[in-house]
C-alpha cells in the first residue's frame, strides 16, 4: 500500500537522528505537528488516488513540502517530499460553520508527471494555520528553487562580468569596459571581484531577512575562502612561514563553524522547537565530539553551536532542554553529568573502563610512579581537554585506582597502593 | 627478583617501595626506629577522601603512631609541634593539621589514646591500655614483693626495681 504512495511522491532522505536532509540553500520556514495528507476524490480519468498518509510531521522549506512519518521506526511509510515547483494552486481556506468544529485544512493541486491530485493537508496537531499559509504562499511565490538553478557554478555574482570579457583582441572589450591585460588585468580582475563581494556582504548585513536570503551566497563565499586557504597552504614549501599557518588554519576552523544555513528556530518549530533543536544539536555535535576525543563539556558546546547558528541564538536552559530529550531520540550521544556537577556530553559508545585502563598505564609508568601525575599530563596522553581529564582522574580515585598527593607542588595522583600495603613486611 | 624486574611490577608494593629505596642508600630511621616502606608513598601524607582507601590510610597511620611512641616511650603529642612522623622531608611531604587531627582522633576512638585538653591540641598515647597499665603496675608489685606497703609515684617511676624492668 505505502509504495504507491512512495512512487508518487518522491521520497525524502533524512539523517540518523530523525532530521532531513535539506539541499544546499534550502532554508526551513516552518514545522507543523500531527498532521494528514489526503487525497481529494475525484472522478478525473486523470488524477491519481494515493492512499492517506497520517499523522505526521510536515516541514515547509523554501524548496519543498516534506512530510516525515511521526515514529521512523515502527511506521510503514516514509518520509516524502513535494516539490513546491510541482504546485499548481493554493486554495484559499474558506471560513464557514462547519470549519470551526474540523481540524482546519489546506488544499493545494499538486501535478507530478503530468498527473495531478488535489491534496489536503489536515492540521490534527496544535499549530498556526494562517501563519503557514501565509508562509506557504511566500515559499511558492517567492520561487527560490529557480534561483538556484540559475547561478550555477558556484561563485557570487561578482565573477561574472570578469568571466565575460576574454573575447577577440583589443584593448576594449565587447561589454566597453577597459581590458588591461598581464598583470594589471589580472589585479583589475581581482579587484573588481572584491568590490562586489564588499558590496554583496553590506548589503547583506542591512536587513537580517535580507541576511537569511543571502544565506547561500555567504556559505558559498566562504566555501570559496576555505578553498583557496587550503590551496595556498598545500602549494607552499614546507618551509613556509610557521606562523602564517597556524593563523590560516585558525581562519579555516572558524570559517567551519559557520556551516548551518538553516537553524531551527522558535518561530518555524512552535511547539516541536525542542525537539528539532534537539536532533539539530545531535547532528551539528558529532564533529566537535571527535576533535575533542570523545568527550566535551556542555559550556564549549553552547559556544560552539551559538556561533554556528550565527543570528538565532539558543539559551543555556533550551541546551539543557534539548540534551535531555536525546534519552526519548535514538541518538549516538548522551548527556552526563559527574560527580563534581560538570556536565559533559559523550559517545554513547564511550567507555569508562577503557580510559582507566590507559590511566592505569600511564600512572604505572616509572616517572609516574616516583612523582605522580597531573590533570595535564593525563590529558596530553589521553588527547582530551584538562577539565575532562580531571574529571576522568577523580572517577578513578572514587572507583579506587587512584589516590591523590596534595602538596605545593600541586595536585597529583598515584597508583593507589594503599591496598597493598601489609603491616608484616613493612620495613624499609 | 631482580631490582629490575621489581620495578616494572606496577601493581606490587615492594616494586614501588624497593624503587624508593634504591635512591637512598641507607636504611631510613628515625633514631633507632625503622621506618616503614610507605613513609616514603607522597600520597600517604594526604587526607583521602575516598572511604576504602581513607579506611586503610587511617589503620596504617594508627599502627604507625602507637608502634613509634612504644619504642621511643613517647606518651603526649603536641599537634602544632613538629612530631617527625608528621613530616617526611625526603620526599618533602608533611601532615596538614585536619589530618593530623584526623588519625589522633582515629586513635581516641579506639581507646588508644585520649584528647588532654578541649581545643584537641594535646594528645595522650595510651601504646598500652588503661587497663593493661593496671595489669603491669599489679605484676610489679607481686614480684616485687610491694604488697602491703607504700610507695610514692616517684619511687614506681625511678626506682632501682623499674630501671631493670625494660
Amino acid at each position: 500500500m505505502s509504495t504507491a504512495t512512495t512512487s508518487f511522491f518522491e521520497p525524502a532522505s533524512v539523517t540518523s537522528s530523525g532530521r532531513p536532509v535539506l539541499h544546499q540553500a534550502e532554508v526551513e520556514c516552518h514545522l507543523l505537528s500531527s498532521v494528514d495528507i489526503e487525497p481529494e476524490p475525484t472522478t478525473t480519468a486523470n488524477s491519481l488516488d494515493f492512499p492517506a498518509l497520517k499523522s505526521g510531521l510536515v516541514i515547509l522549506t523554501t524548496y519543498r513540502l516534506l512530510w516525515l512519518p511521526s515514529n521512523v521506526t515502527t511506521d510503514n511509510s516514509n518520509p516524502i517530499a513535494i516539490p513546491l515547483s510541482s504546485v499548481t494552486h493554493i486554495f484559499s481556506t474558506k471560513k464557514s460553520i462547519k470549519s470551526m468544529f474540523h481540524s482546519p485544512r489546506i488544499r493545494f493541486q499538486v501535478s507530478i508527471h503530468s498527473r495531478s491530485v488535489v491534496v489536503t493537508l489536515v492540521i490534527r496537531g496544535k499549530g498556526d494555520i494562517d501563519v503557514f499559509l501565509t508562509k506557504f504562499w511566500d515559499c511558492w511565490r517567492g520561487r527560490a528553487w529557480e534561483i538556484g538553478k540559475d547561478s550555477g557554478g558556484g561563485s557570487s555574482s561578482g565573477s561574472v562580468p570578469a568571466s565575460g570579457s576574454v573575447s577577440g583582441g583589443g584593448l576594449y572589450s565587447s561589454d566597453g569596459s577597459v581590458r588591461l591585460v598581464g598583470v594589471s588585468g589580472i589585479l583589475r580582475k581581482e579587484q573588481e571581484m572584491w568590490e562586489s563581494t564588499d558590496k554583496s556582504l553590506q548589503e547583506a548585513f542591512h536587513d537580517l531577512n535580507a541576511l537569511m536570503r543571502k544565506a547561500k551566497e555567504m556559505v558559498i563565499l566562504a566555501e570559496k575562502m576555505r578553498q583557496k586557504l587550503l590551496s595556498g597552504s598545500s602549494s607552499q614549501s614546507s618551509s613556509g612561514n610557521d606562523e602564517e599557518m597556524g593563523s590560516k588554519e585558525e581562519m579555516q576552523d572558524w570559517l567551519l563553524s559557520v556551516g548551518i544555513v538553516s537553524p531551527v528556530t522558535k518561530e518555524s518549530a512552535g511547539a516541536m522547537y525542542h525537539q528539532q533543536l534537539s536532533r539539530q544539536l545531535a547532528d551539528f555535535v558529532r564533529i566537535p565530539l571527535e576533535k575533542a576525543g570523545g568527550m566535551i563539556n556542555l559550556i564549549d558546546i553552547y559556544c560552539l553551536f551559538n556561533r554556528a547558528r550565527g543570528t538565532e541564538l539558543i539559551s543555556p536552559e533550551d541546551l539543557l532542554q534539548a540534551c535531555s530529550l536525546w534519552e526519548k531520540f535514538d541518538v549516538p550521544v548522551m548527556l552526563r553529568k559527574f560527580d563534581s556537577g560538570v556536565k559533559v556530553i559523550q559517545n554513547k559508545s564511550h567507555s569508562d573502563e577503557e580510559v582507566f585502563a590507559r590511566i592505569k598505564n600511564l600512572v604505572s609508568k616509572p616517572e609516574a610512579l616516583r612523582s605522580g601525575i597531573t590533570a595535564s599530563d593525563a590529558a596530553m596522553t589521553l588527547g582530551i581537554a584538562p577539565a575532562m581529564a580531571k574529571e576522568h582522574l577523580l572517577t578513578a580515585e572514587s572507583k579506587g585506582l587512584l589516590c591523590r598527593d596534595i602538596s605545593p607542588d600541586g595536585f597529583r595522583f598515584f597508583i593507589n597502593l594503599f591496598p597493598e600495603i601489609n603491616s608484616d613486611d613493612i620495613h624499609l | 627478583m631482580t631490582g629490575r624486574r621489581r620495578s616494572h611490577c606496577p601493581n606490587c608494593a615492594q616494586g614501588f617501595f624497593s624503587f624508593k629505596s634504591r635512591s637512598t642508600k641507607e636504611m631510613q630511621k628515625l633514631g633507632d626506629f625503622k621506618l616503614p616502606q610507605f613513609f616514603n608513598y607522597p600520597p600517604y601524607f594526604t587526607l583521602q577522601p575516598v572511604r576504602d582507601t581513607r579506611e586503610k590510610q587511617v589503620q596504617l597511620w594508627k599502627e604507625f603512631i602507637l608502634d613509634y611512641c612504644r619504642t621511643q616511650k613517647i606518651f603526649v603529642i603536641e599537634l602544632e609541634e613538629e612530631f617527625p612522623l608528621f613530616s617526611n622531608h625526603l620526599i618533602e611531604r608533611s601532615l596538614s593539621n585536619e589530618a593530623r587531627e584526623a588519625f589522633l582522633s582515629a586513635l581516641v576512638s579506639e581507646g588508644r589514646a585520649e584528647w588532654l585538653d578541649r581545643g584537641h591540641r594535646k594528645c595522650l598515647i595510651l601504646w598500652h591500655r588503661i587497663q593493661d597499665w593496671a595489669d603491669i603496675l599489679l605484676h610489679f608489685v607481686r614480684d616485687n614483693g610491694f604488697e602491703d606497703s607504700v610507695m610514692t609515684v616517684e619511687e614506681i617511676r625511678t626506682g632501682v626495681e623499674s630501671r631493670g624492668n625494660r
